[in-house]
């Protein structure tokens, strides 16, 4: 088992893996992507409620988990990078970045697209929705903090800390947010969560989510790979790759 | 922890403080800083006492968070000059408590003449009375949120080109439960209700600042000198 | 779809762009690695 992770770290080994491992993913991510979107439009019900509009949920939802989920494992990868100084983590956080803040991103044009049918504005300051916006901003700060730095060991620890910084502060200022959003109830409850799902409506969701995860680990190990030869230019082992 | 320690922290603190007072007129642009923004919001919306009242809370404490931003400069500046910085980092004693010592003289310098200006601010945009001392009590547990977390922002930003602005990027998305609970209290107060809430949230922030912000600090710290 | 189809179908269209946006940057960037990598090598005086 030790090996096994030993070897993982290793750039070739990892270059060599993520190259066999990337189209299954990407392929199998489409498919999933594709069955679950027309489960969504088509095979689902309409919501009792809010008719087909709700169908926006089944890109919505799963954008605003992977975001999280990136973040996570974004802050994760810093932290084994920083801790263990294994390049390859800190090229693992770097390509997490634009990805995740990508799902972000989405997670608030669907929300805000969702929100004028429903309630009329192209925006609400929903406590979920407010909380991806920072989210968003923490993407943005982390790149920036990358960007700026001409250093590439500076950057990576420097961005490493900061994500871990920002991984604590995310529920801290999730709650915040929602606490917030609970005191300026408006007339309607504006809720762009699930309530009670049926069944029927929560399987493309749910596929949808794994086809998210698969797009993102095919994606993921494209950029690392890209990554990996910008950082090792010098290394023997780029040589016999390209 | 070695004899030497409480003494360490406490030169640093008399040096720093020292050092600040000599440099006064670093401070005054921060306080001059959260006056200007503060009336900018009347001058942008309206004089009237009835709208004023309403927004108070919130432009005091957006105006202070935009100040604690600005101030955040003089905290590494002089020292990053005159390589004292890197003197702090070969210190024996533990660096993130010296960087606790030294965020503590900068919030002494910059935050608590901030306290003591607030409440003017404050019935000038017709902050009711009764809200004053809550105004006070929430900044004097939020702005040591506010100066810890930018000690983190300063430390990784720092000799960075346009640092300064790279610095509220990171900063403030992480001092937003500062804002909403410091904002809350006040207005709790100025309602009449009862701010306790709030004020004990600011509290809790406040203890895990103060337990956590400093490590990361001197991560930071480490990462960019080293 | 109930007077929603508008909003519905621009929601899955852009997630739909957003997702090969990514992974057309994420590939470019990657060949454009390896290009300038092979360049260098070339210049440097080819594969050992």
């Amino acid at each position: 088992m030790h090996r096994f992770f030993h070897e993982l770290a290793s750039p070739p080994h990892f270059y060599r893996l993520a190259g066999r491992l990337g189209p299954w993913f990407g392929w199998t991510g489409a498919a999933l992507i594709a069955g679950s979107a027309w489960a969504g439009l088509a095979w689902a019900p309409p919501d009792y409620q809010q008719g087909d509009g709700f169908r926006i949920i089944y890109v919505h939802v799963p954008s605003a988990w992977m975001s999280l989920f990136v973040y996570v494992l974004m802050a994760t990868a810093a932290a084994i990078g920083l801790v263990w100084r294994i390049k390859l983590a800190h090229a693992v956080a770097a390509g997490c970045a634009p990805i995740g803040a990508s799902f972000t991103f989405l997670a608030l044009a669907t929300g805000s697209i969702w929100g004028k049918p429903m309630w009329g504005t192209w925006w609400v300051w929903d406590a979920r929705l407010t909380s991806e916006l920072i989210l968003l901003f923490l993407y943005a700060g982390y790149m920036a903090l990358r960007a700026s730095i001409d250093d590439l060991q500076r950057a990576d620890r420097a961005s490493a800390v900061l994500a871990l910084v920002g991984v604590i502060n995310v529920p801290i200022i999730h709650y915040s947010v929602i606490w917030w959003n609970t005191l300026h109830q408006g007339p309607t409850v504006t809720r762009l969560d699930t309530p009670a799902i049926a069944a029927s409506m929560l399987v493309p969701l749910l596929t949808m989510t794994v086809g998210f995860m698969c797009y993102f680990a095919a994606v993921l190990m494209t950029r690392v790979r890209g990554e990996l030869l910008a950082r090792e230019r010098h290394a023997r082992w780029v040589r016999e790759v390209v | 922890m070695p004899p030497e320690l409480p003494t360490a922290l406490r030169l640093l603190l008399l040096r720093d403080l020292r050092l600040a007072v000599r440099r006064w007129g670093q401070m005054a642009t921060p306080l001059m800083f959260f006056a200007i923004v503060a009336t900018l919001f009347p001058l942008a919306l309206s004089p009237a006492m009835l709208q004023l009242r309403e927004i108070a809370p919130g432009v005091l404490w957006v105006a202070a968070l935009l100040s604690s931003l600005l101030a955040l400069d003089a905290l590494f500046r002089a020292d990053l000059e005159d390589g004292s910085l890197e003197q702090l980092l070969l210190s024996p004693q533990p660096l993130p408590l010296l960087l606790l010592a030294r965020t503590a003289a900068h919030w002494l310098m910059s935050a608590v003449p901030l306290i003591a200006l607030a409440p003017l601010l404050a019935v000038a945009l017709h902050l009711p009375a009764q809200a004053l001392v809550t105004l006070m009590l929430a900044l004097a547990l939020g702005t040591p949120v506010l100066s810890l977390l930018g000690a983190i922002g300063a430390a990784l930003t720092m000799g960075l080109h346009r640092g300064g602005a790279l610095l509220a990027l990171l900063v403030l998305p992480l001092a937003v439960p500062v804002l909403i609970f410091g904002a809350r209290a006040t207005d709790l107060a100025a309602r009449g209700e009862d701010p306790a809430g709030p004020l004990f949230l600011l509290a809790s922030l406040l203890f895990l600042a103060l337990s956590l912000a400093p490590i990361a600090a001197a991560a930071a710290l480490r990462v960019s000198l080293d | 779809m109930g007077g929603y189809a508008a909003y519905v179908w621009s929601a899955f269209g852009l997630t739909l762009a957003v997702l090969l946006g990514n992974a057309w940057l994420a590939r470019r960037r990657f060949a454009a690695a390896r290009l300038e990598l092979a360049r260098r090598l070339r210049a440097a005086g080819g594969t050992p």
